[in-house]
């Protein structure tokens, strides 16, 4: 029969079909949790022992004294302290707070100006160079004058910050629409998407490496912008962890100097683990990451 | 049940509906001396139902007649009339949104259709199952192999409703073996569905393969300058000895049109 023969053909066909995807597919295996957990966390061991070591030399090669340069063994014991006292952790949470306020205050603000300069030609040509060359400008260059303005307030230091971390922010979203790849608009456009529909549907969501990538960057230049201004900026009565870095310089407390300092740069080192986290996720949802991961 | 598809010979009845038609079709990129003439007064007719592959050496506008007809730009001089069908593109990448799943992707085409999320899914699927991906939904773009997801794209395409489906070279990437698997399954696809296919290639047996006419397009600037008819019974293979023979007699053509460059 002939209808037969059309089946046999047509079954025939979805079975090609259907071999070739598995031969083409292969399989592909991640290795467990822990087992990734620890890849990552060995060298990274390594590395903090080998600073320590090089760190340990120094202190005992006599240079500084003690009270000027304290050592591993002595800034341990004093970390562990710090750890342990309630009034450390209102610091830590006073620095997060404006860090995170202040944060998501640029974020809102970078993704606003972003998308407004990246849609409207005009402000393109004038505000687009500005973001640039606002993103040179250190921050701290701005504290004498937002301290003009608000005074030793934290809405001097949250100002400063802003203007740090936003034009990163918007900076990353303009480059994201504008490396939209063409064919992705052009196929866009043909399934019917125009304007916001488009920019939408497919425009802000191609860009969302790039924004990733500029949040990053924004998020370093808040948290120095952050700690430049609880430096400069001592609120009475709300002991962040700037300020304890200032009194540590003030009484010449080397060990407590050097705490503060890890810290610091463990907290720094935190968020930005979030951040990778994110962009590692998103690679792999995306097919752009290498083999490896 | 449709008729037997070994018995089917071609030749589409005369008078059919014409579903693209193009007249004194001509395109400037530029102005004045320093402009470039891609299309030069193109006449072409393809009817409700017609497969018809677009051959020509580089540079003869393939690709602009098609985005032309797809409406991405605008020609001009001369007139594209569609009669109010709807046309869908397929580029030779698959262009597939990398953020979304596969049957998300399809999704995006039923948008302008008022469906609620459920129907939308389901729908996608419908497509997908027609291109042998039903189970593929959930994947993302990046996780199947070239041949794939270039079937997504045509599902993706199929689910706009079009009555025209605009291929631009979409098969030039992908092997031969996966080739002639996509050529059975489009020809399947446009012989249930009755539509028109504008099929752009620069290989003359996949065109011979796939295509009711062959249109030989002259370069710079583009131009017809022969309408091939192949009435060879489908369905049909690549490496036929038919196919062969139609293909060497095309190509013959498209070397003299080629030659008369090398000036």
């Amino acid at each position: 029969m002939a209808v037969e023969t059309q089946n046999n053909a047509s079954d025939r066909l979805s079975a090609e079909i259907a071999g070739l995807d598995a031969l083409e597919l292969g399989g592909k295996q991640r290795g467990s949790i822990a087992g990734r957990l620890w890849g990552r966390l060995w060298p990274m061991g390594i590395a903090v022992l080998l600073v320590l070591a090089v760190w340990e030399i120094v202190v005992l090669s006599g240079r500084w004294p003690e009270y000027v340069l304290a050592g591993p063994t002595t800034v341990i014991p004093e970390l562990g302290a710090r750890l342990a006292d309630p009034e450390f952790y209102s610091a830590v949470a006073v620095t997060m707070r404006r860090a995170l306020v202040g944060f998501a205050l640029a974020m809102l603000i970078g993704l606003i100006i972003g998308a407004l300069v990246s849609r409207i030609r005009p402000l393109r040509a004038g505000v687009g160079s500005l973001i640039t060359g606002l993103q040179t400008m250190p921050s701290i260059a701005w504290f004498p004058l937002s301290i003009l303005l608000f005074g030793l307030t934290e809405t001097a230091i949250l100002f400063v910050v802003i203007l740090g971390a936003a034009p990163s922010i918007a900076n990353g979203l303009i480059a994201g629409v504008d490396y939209t790849p063409p064919i992705l608009l052009r196929a866009g456009h043909m399934l019917g998407f125009r304007r916001l529909q488009l920019y939408r549907l497919v425009i802000l969501p191609a860009s969302l490496p790039s924004f990733l990538a500029g949040l990053k960057q924004g998020w370093a230049f808040a948290w120095r912008s952050l700690m430049a201004g609880e430096l400069l900026v001592i609120i009475a009565n709300q002991a962040s962890i700037g300020e304890q870095l200032h009194y540590a310089r003030e009484l010449a407390d080397s060990a407590g100097l050097l705490a503060t300092m890890i810290i610091i740069l463990f907290i720094g080192i935190v968020v930005d683990m979030v951040f990778e986290a994110a962009d590692t996720s998103l690679r792999r949802r995306w097919g752009l990451h290498q083999a490896r991961n | 049940m449709t008729a037997p598809l070994t018995e089917h010979t071609e030749s589409r009845p005369e008078g059919a509906t014409p579903a693209v038609r193009l007249a004194g079709v001509s395109k400037m990129y530029g102005t004045g001396k320093a402009g470039i003439l891609a299309l030069d007064n193109v006449d072409l007719t393809v009817a409700q139902g017609e497969f018809v592959c677009l051959l020509g050496a580089s540079g003869c506008g393939k690709s602009t007649m098609l985005s032309l007809v797809a409406g991405l730009d605008a020609p001009s001089a001369g007139k594209i009339d569609l009669d109010g069908r709807r046309v869908s593109l397929m580029f030779q990448e698959p262009a597939l949104f990398p953020w979304l799943t596969v049957s998300a992707n399809v999704e995006m085409a039923l948008r302008a259709k008022k469906l609620d999320k459920r129907q939308r899914r389901a729908s996608a699927l419908e497509f997908l199952d027609m291109v042998h991906l039903g189970g593929f939904g959930d994947k993302r773009p990046h996780e199947l192999s070239g041949g794939m997801r270039q079937r997504v794209a045509l599902a993706r395409s199929l689910a706009q409703d079009s009555d025209v489906l605009l291929m631009d070279e979409p098969f030039g990437a992908l092997d031969a073996m996966t080739r002639d698997l996509l050529h059975d399954e489009l020809e399947r696809i446009w012989r249930e569905r009755t539509l028109a296919v504008l099929f752009v290639t620069h290989n003359v047996r996949e065109a011979v393969r796939l295509g009711d006419r062959v249109v030989l397009l002259s370069s710079r600037p583009g131009k017809v300058v022969q309408d091939f008819p192949v009435t060879l019974a489908r369905p049909r293979r690549t490496d036929s000895t038919e196919v062969a023979r139609i293909a060497a007699e095309i190509t013959d053509h498209l070397r003299t049109e080629v030659v008369r460059h090398a000036r």
